[in-house]
């Protein structure tokens, strides 16, 4: 598994160092949660203190001087990375979830899976107009679930500044399904 | 123990930023909605800062979270404590080998699971969940934990229901809650 943080700079020796770590926690399965499938589990990293620790600190340096005054976590791994890094950079967390389990009024956002579709809300009112956004997951494959997260928040007239996952399955072209939305990721997957 | 009955001035902020939502997700529940609190930083901030400041130096070695609210928590406890996370999740999230704990709802029965391996024996474990109910999710929670040998401190939640008397389902285990709501 390559390492592959920020796109444009060169990445200091201490964040390779901590990224090598981090990949290194990073358990596959295959076959799960169907055949042919090599899933990704993060819970390896969430075991190793340091590991995880590292994780965040890797966004949190990232994103603690661009004036983000939002955090929005996609159901559910998106709520164990997300809420750390709010904490850190003073930003509101906004979680972003699957439908009927948020109470009160709603925004829905529909988005295709390889069969079908699902759906993903968020609050009224979580988020203002002029709100600086960052959307976290724990991993970006076809970029249909990021996509609905930038689309919720883009519709209650935030700026969506960057999306932010520890794993990109880089085959799978999310990145290019962002648009011109950049993408931060700790380690990439091919 | 409830820490609503201290004199600590970040309760009060605590308790006044929990929206209640009626009639959710059915007729003639009050839910207590804790995403209002995750608006506001500084009150977020105070929340998991009650909770470190009482478990950092009790030689906790794992928080465990239950699946969606206690992802938002324990985290940061973990994080602020140098504890590894543990996520109970509902079946077929986890992929690899898991252990399951049946338990029972209002109408029907749910199953929790944790990861085979995740904890080791005679590990200190905290459970951390937003609001305890009747207690049967953080039941088998505990469950879960002792089945892989581990030593179940403490509860933390953030709201207590009080008259669902859920305190007395812990198996004898301690619960710690900021806020009570009746």
């Amino acid at each position: 598994m390559a390492a592959a943080a920020a796109a444009i700079s060169p990445v200091p020796k201490d964040d390779l160092e901590r990224i090598a770590k981090i990949s290194a926690t990073i358990r596959v399965i295959p076959d799960f949660p169907k055949p042919g499938i090599m899933f990704q589990d993060i819970t390896t990293l969430l075991l190793d203190p340091v590991a995880f620790k590292d994780t965040i600190d890797l966004f949190v340096e990232r994103y603690k001087h661009m004036n983000i005054s939002v955090v929005a976590g996609v159901e559910a791994r998106g709520f164990i990375f997300g809420p750390p890094i709010a904490l850190a950079i003073g930003a509101k967390f906004v979680p972003i979830r699957k439908p009927k389990k948020l109470p009160g009024e709603v925004i829905s956002e529909e988005y295709s899976l390889e069969y079908g579709t699902d759906k993903m809300e968020m609050h009224v009112g979580a988020v203002q107009p002029g709100d600086r956004a960052l959307v976290v997951d724990d991993l970006i494959a076809t970029g249909g679930t990021l996509c609905a997260a930038m689309k919720l928040l883009e519709r209650v007239e935030a700026h969506v500044v960057e999306c932010a996952c520890v794993i990109e399955l880089a085959e799978l072209k999310g990145r290019d399904r962002l648009g011109e939305k950049p993408l931060f990721v700790l380690v990439s997957s091919t | 123990m409830s820490a609503c009955h201290s004199d600590d001035p970040r309760i009060h902020a605590i308790k006044s930023k929990i929206r209640v939502v009626p009639n959710f997700p059915k007729p003639g529940i009050m839910f207590q909605d804790v995403t209002t609190l995750l608006l506001d930083p500084k009150a977020f901030k105070d929340t998991m800062d009650l909770f470190v400041e009482r478990y950092k130096n009790k030689n906790i070695s794992v928080v465990a979270g239950i699946e969606a609210r206690g992802f938002i928590f324990g985290p940061p406890i973990a994080l602020a404590i140098g504890a590894k996370f543990v996520p109970l999740r509902k079946p077929r999230k986890l992929p690899g080998e898991v252990i399951s704990e049946e338990y029972t709802l209002e109408y029907g029965r749910d199953c929790l699971e944790m990861h085979i391996g995740a904890v080791e024996p005679n590990e200190r474990a905290l459970v951390v969940d937003d609001l305890i109910a009747t207690g049967g999710t953080l039941c088998a929670a505990i469950s879960l934990l002792e089945r892989a040998g581990a030593e179940v401190v403490e509860c933390a939640c953030l709201i207590e229901l009080p008259d669902l008397k859920g305190r007395e389902r812990l198996k004898g285990k301690p619960l710690y809650v900021l806020v009570e709501s009746h």
